[in-house]
């Protein structure tokens, strides 16, 4: 298990043609839980306060191949909202993701469901890391019942309590304070989870960031921050908004790590570290380096402040999935059609939840009243005639 | 009672005096009430100067003695029939009620400026910190913003923080948190989450305390959904409001007012918890409604014994719940006297007294037989010097004219 293994002339290919429906069935290696392989991260980390870890992930096939597969339905689940809000279909605003799955990917490979992450609003794709489903995603993004806020969120408020997902926020760095608050009844509970807040590199110029980071460095909360620089706050480049976009550097005394956020071993290994040093030394910095490749939403086209040059450069270059897809053919995992087969099975998926969502009902008219308050413990509303307050529309 | 009322109804004009004054012997020898004030709790306040006198608007009285807790009996969630209860100020109350919650319920925890060893800035939390700890009383840093977010980040996750504002003016730079995290993630998770927080800190007009120390967020607040919001004004409700508030499961505002913390009163040694939508009657009578709440209720009973004086018979309700309004308490009380005067604290504009006037247009425009006159604070920025204070809030003399002008 120890030993690297570069060369695959144990790991050949079985026959291909024999295809069943589930990724998982289709070769025996996909669940190679056991055999080990050393991937090296594109670039080492660089830490700020601290002794930033090794360069060298031991990874297994078995989660090269989920990496990939996961990777490719995220990616997919994007690109399908953009067509729908292209027709229509999800109105508002709307966040994509593509181009930043490496970094929600490898934070999930290092943490539990008990660990409690907090994003903004560029949220689809955390959520569906989080164990969330296509359906319940696409029906809120469309606004009907099945979606997880009950279509009364929207792309902005995915949550889910079970998986400790705490959304899905709109106001840019108000979750951040939010997550602080998050690591603090963990604290409380001496549970032995932590907290990963993110936000952008837009907000990494806010206020509110830089006091809950006092707090949390004050009473060692388990708080991770995590800044996923795409390098634009919207239409502003980092360098025109930020005086110094080191934004690992900015916690000060707090330690920070910058990362290849379009790795995913390397965020993976990063927020390994992340965790346990902040179970035992209190909050720190992850600055993920990553890219996307929509404008900020659906209303930016995303060309007016960056040439298309740049992102079809990122595109070649540092795209996570071309990544794995480099890897796990180097590593004869699968083939190259295997590897277009499960694109094809993620595309298959994603429409099938399209169209299972859009028989989704739309919320109904009481819907309206529900869930603004909840009972209180003895406690009732009350309207004018004492009775609970019922509104009915005209 | 009821030939007094007649006459009253009948009279268009109310003006005659003459009338009145025969009525007024009588009026003040069949008022069982007012007989009742001796014997009932006493509220008074050591120290603060409530307000001006009765006949001028400038001038300061000492040590007054107001009887706002004549009608205690008529209070439906009193107990006061137990004699034997203990005296305390209305701080003590407040950590008394807040001492009680943590003791039961160990995820309920305090956050704020100078909470923990400096005891709390108005000594609501004095004694907390050594008793529970520092991580259940917690000092935290001049941080409103995320303090207050990070409180309901951890109500999220199933604790039950109380938020401190040293004052509340300093809670409009936790805005954001309190509307769009506090109020709405209840709605925008679909249900999933709860915010059972309590927000709490002294507001209003205090002695010359300067415009941004005097501010009186209620107003502000109103328009946030999902928020609750209860202003207390006695010992007595202080401790059930804040009991109620902490136990229930949605975000409430507490609205405590900085002259009040040292009104002491007689309040039950058994265990109680007042209802955060109820408001309370305060004197029950015939002819006019007056809605008030937090200070501006022992101006309206200061000006109520004056008015007693003159013949009128003022019902007093004080509102005590900002959000949702009593309006089943309301609405009973002005189908029976049919004229309201809202006595209130906030800015005229966009205040409680416009809501609750809207309010009650809305519901009980049939019953009125008076427009309704609401009379607020000034809407200017509180300044410093004490005669101009005392002009931008309610006077009782004003509290009189009002009434008499309702009743013509």
């Amino acid at each position: 298990m120890a030993l690297a293994r570069r060369s695959s002339t144990l790991l050949k290919p079985l026959s291909a043609a024999s295809s069943s429906s589930s990724f998982l069935h289709r070769r025996p290696f996909s669940t190679d839980d056991t055999t080990t392989i050393t991937v090296e991260t594109s670039v080492p980390f660089t830490g700020h306060n601290c002794e930033p870890p090794s360069r060298s992930i031991d990874t297994t096939p078995k989660e090269l191949m989920s990496f990939f597969t996961d990777m490719a339905l995220m990616r997919r689940m994007e690109i399908a909202a953009d067509s729908l809000y292209k027709s229509k279909l999800i109105r508002g605003f709307c966040h994509l993701y593509d181009g930043q799955e490496a970094v929600c990917i490898g934070m999930e490979a290092a943490i539990t469901k008990k660990d409690c992450i907090i994003t903004a609003y560029r949220d689809h794709c955390i959520f569906l890391g989080r164990g969330g489903k296509l359906l319940e995603s696409f029906a809120e993004l469309m606004g009907r019942q099945g979606g997880c806020s009950r279509g009364k969120g929207g792309s902005m408020h995915f949550y889910k309590k079970e998986a400790c997902f705490f959304g899905g926020h709109g106001i840019v760095g108000a979750q951040v304070p939010l997550g602080c608050g998050l690591a603090f009844a963990q604290k409380y509970r001496k549970e032995d989870h932590v907290t990963f807040a993110m936000y952008g590199d837009g907000a990494a110029n806010q206020g509110q960031l830089f006091e809950a980071l006092n707090m949390a460095a004050l009473w060692d909360l388990p708080a991770i921050l995590v800044c996923e620089n795409n390098h634009y706050g919207m239409g502003t480049a980092e360098w025109r908004a930020a005086k110094s976009p080191a934004y690992y550097k900015r916690g000060d005394y707090v330690p920070g790590l910058k990362v290849d956020g379009m790795d995913a071993f390397a965020v993976k290994q990063a927020c390994k570290f992340a965790k346990e040093h902040a179970l035992k030394n209190g909050p720190i910095i992850l600055e993920m380096d990553t890219y996307r490749y929509h404008g900020h939403s659906m209303s930016d086209p995303g060309s007016t402040y960056r040439t298309r040059d740049e992102i079809s450069g990122v595109r070649q270059e540092r795209d996570p999935i071309e990544r794995l897809r480099k890897l796990i053919l180097a590593h004869d995992l699968a083939t190259e059609k295997e590897l277009k087969d499960i694109e094809k099975l993620a595309r298959k998926e994603v429409d099938e939840a399209i169209s299972q969502a859009k028989e989704s009902p739309m919320p109904d008219e009481s819907e309206l009243f529900t869930n603004v308050y909840r009972k209180g413990y003895g406690v009732e509303s009350f309207g004018a005639d004492r009775k609970e307050l019922r509104a009915t529309l005209p | 009672m009821s030939s007094i009322f007649q006459a009253v109804g009948a009279a268009t004009s109310l003006s005659s005096s003459a009338s009145f004054d025969t009525k007024k012997f009588q009026f003040s020898s069949s008022r069982s009430l007012l007989g009742k004030r001796a014997s009932c709790v006493v509220v008074r306040c050591s120290g603060a100067k409530m307000d001006g006198g009765l006949n001028q608007i400038g001038g300061r009285a000492d040590h007054l003695v107001t009887n706002a807790v004549a009608t205690k009996a008529d209070t439906p969630a009193a107990s006061t029939a137990s004699k034997p209860g203990h005296e305390l100020l209305l701080f003590e109350a407040l950590r008394e009620g807040l001492e009680e919650e943590m003791e039961r319920d160990a995820r309920v925890c305090v956050m704020g400026e100078d909470v923990g060893h400096y005891g709390g800035s108005y000594k609501v939390t004095k004694g907390l910190a050594p008793k529970y700890g520092d991580l259940r009383v917690l000092d935290t840093p001049i941080a409103e913003n995320s303090f207050t977010g990070m409180g309901i980040g951890a109500a999220m996750m199933g604790l039950r923080p109380i938020i401190e504002g040293m004052n509340m003016g300093f809670l409009l730079l936790a805005f954001n948190q309190i509307s769009n995290n506090c109020g709405m993630l209840h709605y925008t998770s679909g249900g999933q989450f709860k915010i059972p927080v309590v927000i709490r800190g002294p507001g209003g007009v205090g002695r010359q305390l300067g415009a941004e120390h005097s501010q009186r967020l209620e107003s502000y607040f109103q328009s946030i959904p999902g928020i609750q919001m209860v202003a207390c004004s006695t010992p007595y409700n202080a401790k059930g409001l804040m009991k109620a508030a902490i136990r229930s499961d949605n975000p409430v505002i507490l609205f405590e007012h900085v002259l009040l913390y040292n009104l002491k009163e007689r309040i039950p040694d058994e265990e109680y918890v007042l209802n955060l939508e109820e408001a309370e009657m305060v004197r029950p009578g015939e002819h006019v409604t007056i809605l008030t709440y937090s200070r501006m209720r022992y101006h309206v009973m200061q000006a109520a014994k004056t008015l007693v004086n003159k013949g009128y018979d003022p019902e007093v309700i004080d509102i005590r719940s900002l959000k949702p309004f009593d309006l089943h308490t309301i609405g009973n009380s002005i189908k029976k006297t049919h004229r309201v005067l809202i006595v209130e604290e906030c800015m005229r504009t966009g205040g409680i007294g416009a809501s609750l006037t809207a309010a009650i247009t809305e519901n009980f425009h049939d019953y009125l037989d008076a427009p309704i006159i609401c009379l607020s604070s000034q809407d200017v920025p509180t300044p410093y010097a004490g005669t101009l204070e005392e002009w931008t809030v309610v006077q009782p003399p004003q509290i009189v004219a009002a009434v008499e002008q309702l009743c013509r």
